[in-house]
């Protein structure tokens, strides 16, 4: 596949062929290629693509770039490897087919990386997300020493089980374009594949973002207007969710995504609020309950919806 | 006779669970063999990432015949038994059964029950499926659309039965849609395809074929030897790390190794960091020259692959990784190290300890006050275990030790080191986390010991003044191990420490007006003090103690001095193993026992000192004489500490007791006679007290 592209769109030598590579990938398999959540979320699994869909009994293949905030990861632009906002690729397969690691690696041979020469590993690591109530086994993908994917295959989400288990498959965009571009500061991507000056690097694009983001989530974001910011999300979260039911039974609901968004707003303000480190151990404990809650009760409504497979 | 050869082929299975994974393969198959009647003559149960497989040789081709007797009811019994009989049995009329001659009893009636043995093949395809169902995996997922629960997703087995000389059956088994059968795979990517299998030998030397290198014994010999082979040829040597060794050989099925190497400057940063990094992260061996033992900058990775081009790219990948970190580990080094210790600690006031706590400031200066406090008790300079105290947890806030929360009190070390502090103060804060672990030693150096000593008591009273006391399943404070961390220092430097005071007073001065106000220091105290009981019964368990000598002694008033406990504690496991101290143990037990009914029944307590006008026996006399003595004799020692003395003078009751019990009737119908007597068998108990609560001793 690499091998029909122009030169500009060669993932070896642009961020925007890898993205575009994965995607096409994906799409000739048969998923249904979305495009980002459009709220701030730590990472694709808070689309609900991804955490509602993985409820209940209906088949569901997905892929898509997630844009993913982690307030607290910033390093002001400063450190070659970490970011406070970065891209990552998700793929969501419903039920998990049996050859999903196989299809995986071919998705690593789409975007350049010949098995011939490379050590490609499956190195235990499950995952778990306390906040939405979520866990699954399954590995982080090694390239040659290096993390690049990590794959899960889902038991529970908000606190209910998965059937049928869905495969979840993150790539580290970044992280692999640095690689298969042989850089060692993810500034000095090359991000639309052109040279000279009509080249574009990802420093071109988000280093500024970096440094003012940086800024932001550890100095000045106004943390009194995030304290009632969560309660605001909490609130109306619960509204949603009291006022969406269809009958006094409560067999249908009729506003969980609605619902589900404000659910995400919290988990990202409590977020910020950590890394401007305003929350302390013990409260941490709480707020992370908190959204938990949340997060249950949402799955909770999406199971009485057509989307989750209610009657 | 015929083989069994059993594989289950899935997705990678976590390294850390294989090991055990073939152990419970190769006994939940050969204890089922065995409950059915199936004696093979050899098993063996391997693991690879991919697949867990096992070999049982010499399975009987069948069951044994099964010839049983069943004994029924007499000859001429009613019909009920008869029909229970034959139903039990499962006989069809009466005269299937044979009549067995008992001129005693009587004729009775015996079934012989024969059942044919089945087909091994038969017995297996019932049983494997159950092991494989029932398979005790620490974690366990589903995966698609299926309800089989696996460790990863399971996608093909192997099962064939049959002799060696011959080709083998599969057996006709199947769980969720998976049928055995004789076909498997090679390495995922160097010899992806199926192929078929016989026997066990063929199996192995197939998968050797198609890169997998079945048994884990030998993958972790072949890269051990390569590893160090590969050191050995530039004059290094590997460092050794057997965690790491056989978690690497859980990663692969086909190990190359390969040697890497990263810029000469990293050597700067500390040998721990580094190791920690390339170890942890990489999961890669670093190597030492073999004269000077420092490490040098190289390292073996594992990979799993034979590459096209001999493993360049797969160096310069890891290189890569291994750059980036060790980048990252040297800017944080550097830059820690131009913030001196002390001037860290400002940032201690924003860190919250716990909420009701306070900051980690705040414990800070109570660790320095408590510490300056037994500094004089544990021999250690005062004006050094206070610099010591504050310094030692200023390592939590650099960025090495943020990066590498493992290498918290190492760093201090050296950044205390690097910045000109004593010896000793750039030892406690390493050590005073000591002992970390079963197998960590305790420090031992006198300001380690003093710092190590406050922090876990501030901890320990910290948390009991908020009530957040652990319980049987949740220790998230780690208090366990402070207080056994307490124990072992003081037991294992001898130190003679009065625990009840100082935890009183850190209680009520420092600890003052937080948590439970109503709790006060002293009642604390005691309950800590119970505490670290428990922790000291588990540890002279561990060197075969008997625990209830411990409480038998804790129960004493005061005991607060561990070191004294311990050496009272030998001194009574030594006298009750003495005939003295076992008849006296009686003897102390059926006073007891005897007063306790009594009271029980009068509804009065016998206690106080009996009337000598009262005595009517020589033995009465003699008895109360001999406590006088025996009890001043014992305190007395015990004042000196001579613990052994002391059961010697309490030995000297013990014939007394013995005659008393002989000759006198404490039941006796005079009241006045009767209390009085009871009240001499409280000055028994009274006496024994002198050296342990006997009542607390079993036996």
């Amino acid at each position: 596949m690499a091998a029909n592209l122009s030169d500009s769109m060669r993932p070896q030598r642009s961020f925007q062929g890898l993205i575009l590579a994965l995607q096409r990938y994906w799409a000739e398999y048969g998923c249904v290629i979305l495009q980002p959540y459009d709220m701030e979320v730590g990472a694709g699994t808070f689309h609900p693509a991804t955490t509602l869909r993985a409820l209940g009994p209906r088949h569901w293949n997905a892929a898509f770039v997630q844009p993913s905030r982690r307030p607290k990861d910033g390093r002001y632009g400063e450190n070659p490897n970490r970011l406070q906002h970065y891209y990552q690729f998700q793929v969501i397969l419903k039920p998990s087919p049996a050859d999903i690691q196989d299809l995986y690696l071919e998705s690593l041979y789409a975007i350049g990386i010949d098995p011939a020469i490379h050590d490609l590993r499956f190195v235990e690591d499950d995952w778990e997300s306390p906040t939405l109530g979520a866990w699954g086994l399954g590995w982080e993908c090694w390239c040659d020493g290096m993390e690049v994917s990590q794959f899960t295959y889902f038991q529970q989400v908000a606190g209910f089980e998965c059937a049928p288990v869905a495969g979840e498959i993150t790539y580290g965009l970044e992280r692999l374009a640095m690689y298969v571009q042989g850089v060692d500061r993810v500034f000095d991507l090359n991000f639309n594949g052109r040279d000279g000056d009509r080249k574009v690097t990802y420093g071109d694009v988000f280093l500024q973002a970096e440094q003012e983001y940086s800024r932001h989530n550890f100095e000045f974001s106004d943390v009194e207007m995030l304290f009632e910011q969560f309660r605001m999300a909490e609130a109306a979260c619960r509204k949603y969710l009291a006022d969406g039911w269809a009958n006094d039974e409560k067999s249908r609901h009729r506003m969980s995504l609605p619902a589900y968004d404000q659910c995400i707003k919290a988990s990202h303000v409590f977020n910020l609020l950590d890394a401007r480190g305003v929350i302390s151990v013990t409260e941490r404990q709480s707020y992370i309950l908190r959204v938990r809650e949340l997060a249950k009760a949402c799955g909770e409504a999406w199971l009485r919806t057509d989307g989750g497979g209610a009657a | 006779m015929p083989d069994l050869l059993f594989e289950l082929f899935s997705e990678e299975i976590p390294a850390r669970m294989q090991s055990r994974a073939a152990d419970d393969l190769k006994k939940l198959v050969t204890d089922r063999l065995i409950e059915a009647g199936l004696v093979y003559e050899g098993a063996k149960a391997f693991v690879t990432p991919r697949r867990l497989a096992l070999v049982v040789q010499g399975i009987p081709a069948r069951q044994p015949d099964l010839k049983e007797e069943k004994k029924g009811p007499r000859v001429g019994a009613p019909d009920g038994a008869i029909q229970g009989f034959l139903k039990a049995a499962g006989l069809a009329s009466i005269a299937q059964a044979k009549v067995e001659k008992d001129s005693k009893k009587g004729d009775f009636y015996v079934a012989l029950i024969e059942r044919p043995g089945r087909a091994a093949i038969d017995v297996l395809a019932d049983l494997l499926p159950i092991v494989i169902r029932t398979f005790p995996w620490p974690k366990s997922m589903r995966w698609g659309s299926g309800r089989l629960t696996w460790v990863r997703p399971l996608h093909g087995i192997v099962a064939t039965f049959g002799p060696e000389t011959e080709d083998p059956d599969i057996v006709p088994m199947s769980v969720d849609g998976i049928k055995a059968g004789d076909s498997t795979h090679g390495h995922r990517f160097l010899a992806p395809q199926s192929f078929r299998v016989r026997h066990f030998d063929d199996y192995v030397k197939q998968l050797e074929k198609a890169k997998v290198v079945l048994d884990a014994e030998r993958r972790r010999e072949l890269i051990l030897t390569d590893a160090k082979n590969l050191a050995f040829a530039q004059g290094y040597e590997l460092v050794e790390d057997k965690a790491l060794l056989e978690e690497v050989a859980g990663l692969v099925e086909w190990p190359v190794a390969l040697m890497g190497s990263f810029d000469q400057a990293f050597l700067a940063i500390p040998p721990e960091v580094i190791r920690t990094t390339i170890r942890n992260n990489q999961k890669c061996f670093v190597l030492r020259d073999a004269a000077s033992a420092r490490l040098v900058n190289r390292f073996i990775l594992v990979a799993n692959t034979e590459a096209a081009d001999g493993g360049k790219v797969i160096i310069a990948g890891n290189e890569r990784v291994i750059r980036a970190r060790l980048s990252d580990a040297k800017f944080f080094y550097e830059s820690d190290l131009k913030t001196p210790l002390e001037q860290r600690l400002p940032k201690f006031k924003e860190i919250v300890f716990h909420e009701k706590l306070g900051t980690q400031w705040d414990r800070i200066e109570r660790i320095e006050r408590l510490a300056a406090e037994l500094a004089p008790l544990v021999n250690a300079d005062v004006d050094k275990a206070k610099r010591a105290a504050r310094l030692a947890k200023a390592d939590l806030v650099t960025e090495v030790v943020g990066e590498f929360p493992d290498l918290q009190g190492l760093m201090g070390k050296y950044y205390a080191e690097a910045q000109g502090e004593d010896e000793a103060i750039a030892h406690a804060c390493e050590d005073h986390y000591k002992p970390r672990g079963p197998d960590d030693l305790v420090p031992a150096d006198p300001v380690s010991i003093a710092v190590g000593l406050a922090d876990k008591i501030d901890t320990l009273v910290g948390f009991w003044v908020i009530d957040e006391k652990p319980t049987g399943s949740k220790d998230p404070y780690a208090l366990r191990r402070a207080a056994l961390g307490i124990v072992r220092i003081v037991l294992d430097n001898a130190i003679r420490l009065r625990l009840l005071p100082i935890l009183a007073a850190h209680r009520q001065n420092q600890l003052r007006g937080l948590g439970d106000v109503s709790l006060d220091g002293a009642s604390l105290a005691t309950s800590l003090l119970a505490f670290l009981a428990d922790r000291l019964k588990v540890q002279l368990r561990e060197q075969g103690a008997r625990h209830d000598l411990v409480d038998a002694v804790f129960a004493l008033e005061g005991q607060d001095d561990l070191l004294l406990v311990v050496r009272r504690v030998e001194a009574l496991g030594k006298f009750l193993d003495s005939e003295d101290g076992k008849n006296l143990l009686a003897g102390t037990k059926r006073a007891a026992n005897i007063i306790r009914i009594e009271e029980k029944k009068d509804g009065v307590t016998y206690s106080g000192d009996p009337d000598p006008q009262l005595y009517r026996q020589a033995e009465e006399w003699e008895l109360a004489r001999t406590i006088d003595v025996a009890k001043s004799e014992a305190n007395a020692a015990i004042e000196r500490e001579e613990f052994a003395v002391a059961m010697s003078a309490i030995a000297k009751l013990r014939p007394h007791v013995d005659a008393f019990f002989d000759k006198v009737t404490v039941n006796v119908d005079e009241p006045p006679l009767r209390a009085n007597r009871l009240k001499l068998l409280n000055l028994i108990r009274e006496a024994t007290r002198a050296v342990a609560d006997f009542s607390k001793i079993e036996g």
